[in-house]
């Protein structure tokens, strides 16, 4: 057994830093590259690119990340483990190889792990005492039934701790946990059995730190934030794990950005619920019980990890459709920069309300006064300039349409020293709504299949 | 002595659903329990009001010197349904920070406690 196993985050989300991956496997030594693409919208998202294409549906980002790690993947043996295959893990898998094809001698293993995609099991499942209720509102699924676009269960570490022990060197899966791709090569490692609480949960919480990639070291964090150095060149975070669940989390020498105690602390209070209660599908991990501290620059040592067996259910997230918005915005600069845009909204009500038109929201910011912050901000009477942003949102998608036609008139015939509408008409956007809910652990059954 | 919430910690803020989270951070152990004497439910529930919907949570976690609040409907249906700029509640950290609290005198002294501007 390792003395000591290496997990480096890769990416964060879709959309994060497309070098992040290759920095990682050639910064420095380490044996596993995890990957987290998948957000709660982004399955919904896959979906439609299935729908229009077979072949498609999962992180396409992936495939390139793989090119530009490949020689690290075949010539150093660093392993791969990516929730990349969003929808469609198989032709995912597909992709990778033939991107490994591509190299003589190419020593691919790729575990494949599918089982989390309920869509074509809803109606069976919910015949079958499975009401996969609302977890925020508890109204059944069936309320939106006919509108589902993707189903998916959150599953676990198992099925990626036998993809590695089957051999992979690349584990693709779908809708898995976050935290299990950085949990399961360290449970795989270090043969922690399925009540190893406290070991599991530490895996967990590694897994929670680096699963947001930069967030962790030095990105986004508002302690000291204007210290940081060299945030163009910010080193993504990595952990070094050992058989007990303490770790250290680093990241590569010659980088920027930091890890420190209050980098870490920021990571960790990050989308948190009730900190006593960390669930996942392996393990319930106890955020109370997380000791820091510094060990050496750069370097943060977790340890003290409690953790609980888990429930027995698994969390669904189903995305539906559900109505359109749009949202416009104009600029109006000094003097009065703020009232000019409150007349400027008072009058688009107005118009909007006289051409009958229903939406279940209208809202309105004024972007640089009160927008986040709201009343908390206090008066901006002088500011230089205020950005009016108007946005609805109905089930009408004619009435959201009509919409976006009033702004643009408002430049000509509304308040004065009003700009910033280059941009055309805003875009009218389906809205993908997200169904949190729950299922019986026993109805999912996660497989598994190696390609060689 | 009044206190300004960003002069003694630091914050990150996220979402779940129409919920917004804010784990706040004393920037020195020793002023944790004055986060936590202070820093109750309610004056974050009064602080937000108008801003959030629902109720707020309370959470503790001495080991990393923080506070975790949940603000219940913050987000105006939250992720793809939300009109709002920060619709997933990322700068809910910073309008926490700024909360003054009024700290009596001689415990504001003892802690060594910046004094709000």
């Amino acid at each position: 057994m390792k003395e000591i196993v290496r997990v480096a985050a890769g990416q964060g989300f879709w959309g994060d830093d497309l070098d992040a991956p290759r920095r990682q496997v050639e910064g420095g030594q380490i044996d596993y590259l995890m990957l987290d693409y998948l957000a709660e919208v982004t399955m919904s998202i896959l979906q439609k690119q299935r729908e229009r294409d077979p072949s498609l549906g999962y992180a396409r980002d992936f495939i390139g990340a793989m090119e530009s790690i490949l020689p690290a993947v075949l010539e150093k043996g660093v392993k791969v483990v990516a929730n990349a295959g969003g929808v469609n893990p198989r032709a995912c898998a597909e992709a990778v190889r033939s991107v490994g094809a591509q190299r003589r001698g190419s020593k691919l293993r790729i575990g494949v792990v599918t089982g989390d995609d309920l869509l074509g099991r809803l109606d069976d499942l919910m015949t079958h005492g499975h009401p996969l209720a609302n977890m925020e509102t508890g109204e059944p699924l069936s309320s939106v039934k006919d509108r589902v676009l993707s189903a998916n269960a959150y599953i676990g570490s198992e099925p990626i701790v036998e993809a590695l022990q089957g051999g992979a060197n690349v584990v693709i899966t779908g809708r898995s946990t976050d935290t299990a791709l950085t949990m399961a090569p360290l449970r795989h490692e270090f043969g922690w059995g399925a009540e190893s609480w406290d070991q599991l949960a530490a895996g967990i919480v590694a897994g929670h730190i680096i699963e947001c990639g930069a967030q962790c070291s030095g990105g986004n964090c508002l302690y000291d934030w204007k210290s940081i150095p060299d945030l163009a060149n910010v080193g993504y975070p990595l952990v070094e794990a050992r058989a007990d669940g303490t770790f250290v989390v680093t990241k590569h020498p010659g980088t920027g950005g930091r890890v420190s105690v209050p980098t870490i602390s920021e990571q960790l209070v990050y989308e948190m619920g009730d900190p006593h209660s960390y669930i996942t599908p392996d393990v319930i991990a106890d955020f109370t019980t997380i000791r820091l501290a510094q060990d050496g620059e750069n370097r943060v040592r977790v340890s003290g990890i409690k953790g609980k067996p888990p429930t027995d259910k698994l969390k669904v997230s189903v995305a539906y459709r559900a109505g359109f918005k749009a949202v416009g915005t104009l600029v109006y600069a000094w003097p009065e920069a703020l009232e000019k845009a409150q007349a400027a909204d008072r009058i688009l009500r107005e118009r909007l309300d006289r051409l009958g038109l229903k939406f279940d929201r209208v809202l309105t910011e004024f972007v640089g006064a009160t927008a986040t912050h709201g009343a908390l901000a206090g008066e901006r009477r002088d500011a230089p300039e205020v950005q009016l942003r108007f946005g609805v949102r109905g089930t009408d998608r004619a009435a959201v349409e009509r919409f976006t036609r009033e702004i643009a008139p408002l430049v000509l015939n509304g308040p004065p020293s009003v700009t910033g509408f280059a941009g055309g008409r805003p875009k009218v956007e389906e809205i993908v709504a997200y169904w949190p809910a729950l299922v019986d652990k026993s109805v999912v059954k996660p497989k598994v299949e190696i390609i060689s | 002595m009044k206190v300004r919430l960003l002069d003694i910690a630091h914050a990150r803020s996220g979402d779940k659903g129409d919920t917004a989270n804010v784990g706040v951070i004393a920037l020195q152990p020793k002023w944790y329990d004055v986060l936590d004497q202070f820093v109750t439910r309610t004056r974050v529930a009064d602080h937000f009001r108008g801003m959030i919907e629902g109720e707020v949570e309370r959470y503790e976690l001495p080991n990393l010197n923080a506070l975790n609040f949940l603000l219940h409907g913050a987000l105006d249906g939250g992720g793809t349904l939300s009109l709002k700029t920060d619709a997933q509640g990322k700068v809910f950290s910073t309008a926490l920070l700024r909360m003054v609290i009024d700290v009596p005198d001689a415990e504001a002294k003892r802690l060594a406690l910046p004094a709000a501007k």
